[in-house]
């Protein structure tokens, strides 16, 4: 960043929003995404199987405690907006929530401190938090859609569920008409879920970088009330995931 | 900031989480839990099943003791009455022993005064006869006095 004033600051936001990428056109592939968000689930994966395995009746420790905590709670979400009978509904609840958790909770590692360690290391670029990309993001909500059209053919029958897709909610004379709106329906599930977390967070994020341009002393001041309230966001859009996916998913298991 | 195959392998990561999550994570954890809420279901209907039974047998022991209290006055009572009966019957006895033993005394002494009154007729009457043979000096016939002793002796 030789270049000084208003083109450094661009430099440093730019260099901040470049993930590290293999590849060229539709088969590159983030490196850095990736990593950390395959990390972040083993980590996931690592502390609740080690609970699960050890998990006992009697009185339970700390971590046994909190993540029993974590299933009650995701369980009490699914009992209250889900009233099937499907047992993938809350392990998958439970995985988006905690993952997307662990995803955002990225944020709020000092933006400088991954990419310039990584930089230390050679590497020159880095984005550490995996739901500031759009590919993370609609990854997942991509997968929703494809369960939710999984469930609807399953529970339904793919006669039922095509019929109501052609005759709702206007009934069959408006056929073409029903097609279209529940294109745009299904169109707009994973476009909001995957753009709210994505936007969510990539505002955060740049938030971040832009209190890391201001001088150093001025850097805690706005830096820290932004990373509390973040402490609330980070929480507030994993939850609003699962639970969307949740009332999406029994949606498509009610007939209408 | 556009689409590439990372979405593709983000969504084969998530597949498989939540795979891993179905089989290893959410069972035994769920499994743990609901085991947990059975015990202290069981815990707490037994703590109160056991409070029941204490009090149930409380007052069955209270009930006993009052029994038990209850029989041994009787058994007191009973006892007094059955000391009293025999000392009765002991005084009963012996006073009528008593006076079997007084009317035998009485019925010996009568036979002791006749035996001594008949031996003291038949001394009177030798000392009569002794005293009138030696008035008389004489021999006199046995025989012809004896009828005569005799008279005398009934009317002595």
């Amino acid at each position: 960043m030789s270049e000084g004033g208003v083109g450094s600051a661009t430099g440093y936001i730019v260099h901040h929003l470049t993930n590290l990428k293999v590849g060229e056109g539709f088969w590159a592939v983030h490196i850095d995404t990736m990593f950390f968000s395959i990390a972040l689930g083993i980590f996931f994966l690592g502390v609740f199987i080690k609970v699960a395995r050890s998990a006992t009746s009697g009185v339970p420790g700390d971590l046994q405690n909190f993540c029993e905590i974590m299933v009650e709670f995701v369980d009490t979400q699914v009992k209250d907006s889900f009233h099937g009978r499907n047992p993938v509904i809350a392990p998958l609840a439970l995985t988006i929530f905690l993952w997307v958790f662990l995803w955002n909770f990225m944020d709020l590692i000092p933006v400088d401190l991954l990419p310039s360690i990584a930089a230390f290391f050679g590497i020159p670029y880095l984005r550490a938090v995996p739901s500031t990309d759009l590919n993370s993001t609609f990854g997942l909500s991509i997968s929703v859609l494809l369960l939710l059209y999984y469930y609807g053919f399953k529970v339904k029958g793919i006669r039922n569920c095509t019929i109501e897709i052609l005759t709702h909610p206007i009934g069959k004379w408006f056929m073409p008409f029903n097609l279209l709106l529940r294109i745009v329906e299904d169109l707009a599930k994973p476009i909001s879920l995957g753009l709210r977390l994505f936007g969510n967070l990539y505002a955060g994020e740049l938030i971040f970088i832009l209190i890391a341009l201001l001088p150093w002393w001025m850097q805690f001041v706005l830096g820290w009330p932004w990373a509390v309230f973040h402490i609330l966001i980070i929480t507030l859009q994993a939850f609003i995931f699962m639970v969307l996916t949740i009332v999406y998913l029994s949606m498509a298991h009610e007939d209408h | 900031m556009n689409f590439n195959a990372t979405l593709i392998g983000q969504m084969i990561t998530f597949g498989l989480l939540v795979l891993f999550t179905m089989k290893y994570v959410w069972p035994p954890i769920v499994q743990a839990m609901q085991d947990r809420q059975q015990r202290i279901t069981d815990g707490l209907i037994s703590a109160e099943r056991s409070v029941r039974e204490q009090e149930l047998s409380k007052a069955k022991a209270s009930q006993l003791l009052k029994e038990a209290k209850q029989q041994a006055t009787e058994i007191l009572a009973q006892a007094h009455k059955h000391a009293n009966e025999i000392i009765e019957q002991s005084k009963q006895e012996a006073r009528i022993e008593g006076d079997r033993q007084l009317l035998a005394a009485k019925a010996e002494i009568g036979q002791e005064v006749n035996r001594a009154r008949d031996l003291l007729r038949s001394q009177v009457v030798n000392l009569a006869v002794a005293g009138a043979s030696k008035i008389l000096k004489r021999e006199i016939d046995e025989s012809a006095n004896a009828a005569m002793l005799d008279d005398l002796i009934k009317q002595l």
